[in-house]
């Protein structure tokens, strides 16, 4: 399933200021749903078996080939500990376009892309969780389901995940 | 009707940038006893045409400043006015004030109005002589004169140029025609540069030539060209060379037979994308001569500031490379060319003591061999000290002996902070650049050598590969997946024997191949790949050599040699340790590939150390 890009004019950060209401893409790591930007979301693919890396971080399966770039692919629930790491037919990636980087995470579905309004994201209170708070934009409950609204792009480039050396600019 | 000029600023920017260049290449090589009348017009018609463009642009001092500079510079050629030695040193100074305002302009720098002013002031102090110089008139015919017959050859006309009377449109216009200026002096092989004896110059083939910025040069011709555009089609070819791959792979499947028709045209396919692929990656290629042009500048500076003569030689400068090399290679060889001016040649005093000539002789070579273009700087200078360099490696904790060869000694030169000069001066000495010199040419894939021999000299070898996208690997199979092994580095491949492994500590971790020993890399436990062969006598040893260093590599089996395009890694992950790049294999999959001289120093530094 390819989700087409957006116009920018819709508006960027993963909470709206300017008080229009947003798209976001959400999907599942075990139990939990969670909500990102859509105009970060290049396309959702199958899972295929990456080719491993070296030495890497056990979350970071590996690279494949995304029609000629080579695509760094990053499981989620390994990283955050949630749910089972299982590879199965059904088993979703979702690819980001992230500045100018491209980077895949693994998740266990996709649900739905939906329209949030800024006062509909309340901020999330402080609680020690896998997912540093600094990342989460905040939560949103919609038809009794509680989504965490997450800033995808600054936790993809963060140090934590060690994907880009510190060095390098992002665009 | 208003045009915006600014969207043009770009191209004035590179053209002013190409004509101070050739300006000062010229400058550089003017015989100052005969000068050379040809010569004379292109410096002059170099700074005629900054000034134009500059007064379009509103690029006022720019102007004032070649303004001065071509009153001077057409007295001179007229014979009105003697060249003299001061007046080069004056116009090469007024050359750099210019492109400090241009780089000022460009938005890098502050434009310093106090320096323009007093360039102004120094040139015009130049007006003194009026002694006048015979100039030599050489028999090329006459040249393609571009300054729009304004300005008369011949002597006869009016002695003051009438700049003032030159209308600024006439010079845009002339701005956006191809300017047949001469932007490289043309050098004919091996020129010599002397500052204690001038050589008269040849009459140069006085056809303008296309320098190799302009890409297509070589011919009357060419088209300037983003360089974006030439590298999404050397992009686009890389794919054509996957997906070409892809289908020889899929067709070897097929009846050879049945389907004789597809293989013969899949064979032209594949005959088409090679013939492709080599013509867009001459694209990119550009002669070296645009690296040595700077030098000569350079070489007569630092000679003068050192007191030192030098003379130098550039060989072979025809020869190409790719141009990302190209701005890459500049500042490497730049700091081995000062070291041999600063550390190499010694004084001209001490030179004739030893008998030699009190000129020194910098020597810069470029060849192409097997893959790689090869660029020597020699000197023949007091070659390199054993002794200090032993000892200053000692000081600095450096474990050396004295049985070690003369090469191991002169790789020491190459450490961080390394420098046996006695004196730090402004020119070298701090030991901040050999280690920086490697690196930057490793980082290019590429190595250097450094020979030696004291009293006779010292050349250093630079060996970088020709092209940076498209590597001839061997394929080889470790745990579940596929790595490249870059084909130069390899000597050979073989199943070793149990009695040609060796242990040393309890530990196996040497291979006995043909009398050496040769230290084992087990890729499985680098890249800690699981299930693989471990046992050293079931898989496959590829002995490799990198930087004079040779290692065996333990893998499971060997796949296949094939040709493969080069993918970065970096774009969308970062650095990893032991691999330079990634490609993607026939059938889809990504196949890293492996940085050789890396994965030796990585073994080196996980082995347990011997007791």
């Amino acid at each position: 399933m390819m989700v087409q890009e957006q116009q920018a004019t819709r508006g960027n950060a993963a909470g709206g200021e300017d008080g229009y209401a947003q798209e976001y893409l959400t999907y599942t790591l075990g139990p939990e749903e969670y909500a990102i930007d859509i105009l970060k979301v290049q396309e959702i693919r199958g899972y295929e078996a990456p080719t491993t890396i070296a030495n890497a971080p056990d979350f970071l399966k590996g690279v494949i080939n995304l029609r000629g770039t080579i695509v760094p692919i990053v499981d989620l629930r390994i990283k955050f500990n949630v749910g089972t790491a299982d590879y199965t037919p059904f088993t979703v990636v979702i690819i980001l376009n992230i500045g100018s980087r491209v980077v895949g995470i693994v998740v266990d579905s996709v649900s739905d892309v939906t329209m949030l309004r800024p006062d509909q994201i309340r901020p999330a209170p402080e609680f020690a969780a896998t997912v540093d708070t600094k990342y989460i934009s905040g939560l949103c409950t919609l038809d009794e389901r509680m989504l965490i609204v997450v800033d995808i792009e600054r936790l993809m480039l963060s140090h934590e995940m060690a994907l880009f050396d510190a060095a390098q600019p992002t665009q | 009707m208003s045009i915006d000029i600014s969207q043009f600023y770009q191209v004035f920017f590179e053209e002013a940038q190409e004509h101070l260049n050739s300006m000062e290449s010229l400058l550089v090589e003017l015989d100052i006893g005969n000068p050379d009348a040809e010569q004379l017009n292109a410096i002059f018609r170099a700074a005629h045409s900054i000034k134009g463009s500059a007064g379009t642009f509103g690029f006022t001092d720019l102007a004032e400043v070649t303004h001065v500079l071509e009153n001077l510079l057409d007295r001179i050629r007229k014979g009105e006015l003697a060249l003299r030695p001061e007046m080069i040193d004056a116009f090469l100074d007024a050359g750099d004030v210019l492109k400090e305002l241009l780089a000022a302009h460009r938005g890098n720098g502050v434009a310093d109005t106090a320096q323009v002013a007093a360039m102004c002031e120094r040139l015009s102090g130049l007006t003194v002589s009026v002694a006048e110089v015979p100039i030599v008139t050489t028999v090329a015919p006459a040249v393609a004169d571009d300054s729009w017959g304004l300005f008369d050859e011949a002597p006869a006309a009016a002695t003051e140029p009438a700049p003032a009377a030159v209308p600024a449109t006439d010079d845009s216009y002339g701005f956006f025609v191809d300017l047949p200026a001469p932007e490289v002096a043309a050098v004919p092989p091996a020129p010599t540069l002397a500052v204690a004896r001038t050589i008269a110059e040849p009459a140069v083939a006085v056809a303008d030539r296309r320098a190799a910025p302009r890409v297509g040069g070589g011919g009357e011709t060419s088209i300037r060209v983003d360089v974006d555009k030439v590298d999404q089609l050397i992009n686009l070819i890389g794919e054509l060379v996957i997906t070409q791959a892809m289908l020889a792979q899929s067709a070897a499947t097929l009846d050879p037979v049945e389907f004789e028709r597809l293989h013969n045209g899949l064979a032209q396919l594949e005959r088409n994308t090679r013939d492709m692929q080599e013509s867009v990656m001459s694209i990119r290629m550009m002669p070296i001569s645009v690296v040595f042009s700077r030098f000569p500048r350079v070489v007569r500076d630092l000679a003068q500031k050192l007191g030192k003569q030098i003379e130098l030689k550039t060989i072979g400068e025809g020869t190409e490379l790719d141009k990302s090399l190209i701005e890459r290679i500049a500042d490497p060889l730049t700091h081995l060319v000062r070291n041999s001016l600063d550390h190499g040649v010694e004084m001209p005093e001490e030179r004739v003591a030893q008998g030699k000539a009190p000129t020194g002789t910098i020597t810069l070579k470029a060849y192409h061999q097997s893959g790689n273009i090869v660029i020597e700087v020699g000197d023949d200078g007091a070659g390199l000290n054993r002794e200090k360099i032993l000892s200053k490696a000692r000081e600095k904790g450096i474990a050396v002996h004295d049985q070690m060869s003369d090469n191991e000694v002169w790789l020491l030169i190459f450490e961080a902070g390394f420098s046996t000069a006695d004196v730090v001066t402004e020119v070298s000495g701090r030991g901040v650049g050999m280690d920086v010199v490697r690196r930057n040419i490793s980082a290019m894939g590429g190595r250097v050598e450094i020979e030696s021999m004291t009293g006779i000299g010292t050349r250093m070898t630079v060996r970088l590969p020709l092209t940076l996208a498209i590597l001839d690997g061997m394929s080889v199979a470790a745990g579940k997946d596929i790595y490249i092994i870059p084909l130069g580095y390899v000597v050979e491949s073989l199943q070793a024997e149990r009695n040609m492994i060796k242990s040393v500590s309890g530990v196996e971790r040497l291979i006995q191949v043909r009398g050496e020993y040769l230290p084992v890399i087990a890729l499985y436990e680098i890249f800690g790949i699981p299930d693989t062969v471990t046992r050293l006598d079931r898989g496959i040893m590829v002995v490799l050599e990198a930087d004079g260093v040779k290692a065996a590599l333990f893998i499971d089996a060997l796949v296949g040699q094939h040709q493969v395009v080069i993918k970065s890694l970096e774009s969308n992950y970062r650095k990893v340790a032991g691999v330079s790049g990634a490609t993607i294999m026939g059938d889809g999959h990504v196949a890293l590939i492996l940085d050789v001289a890396a994965l030796v120093q990585m073994a080196k530094s996980t082995l347990p150390l011997a007791a």
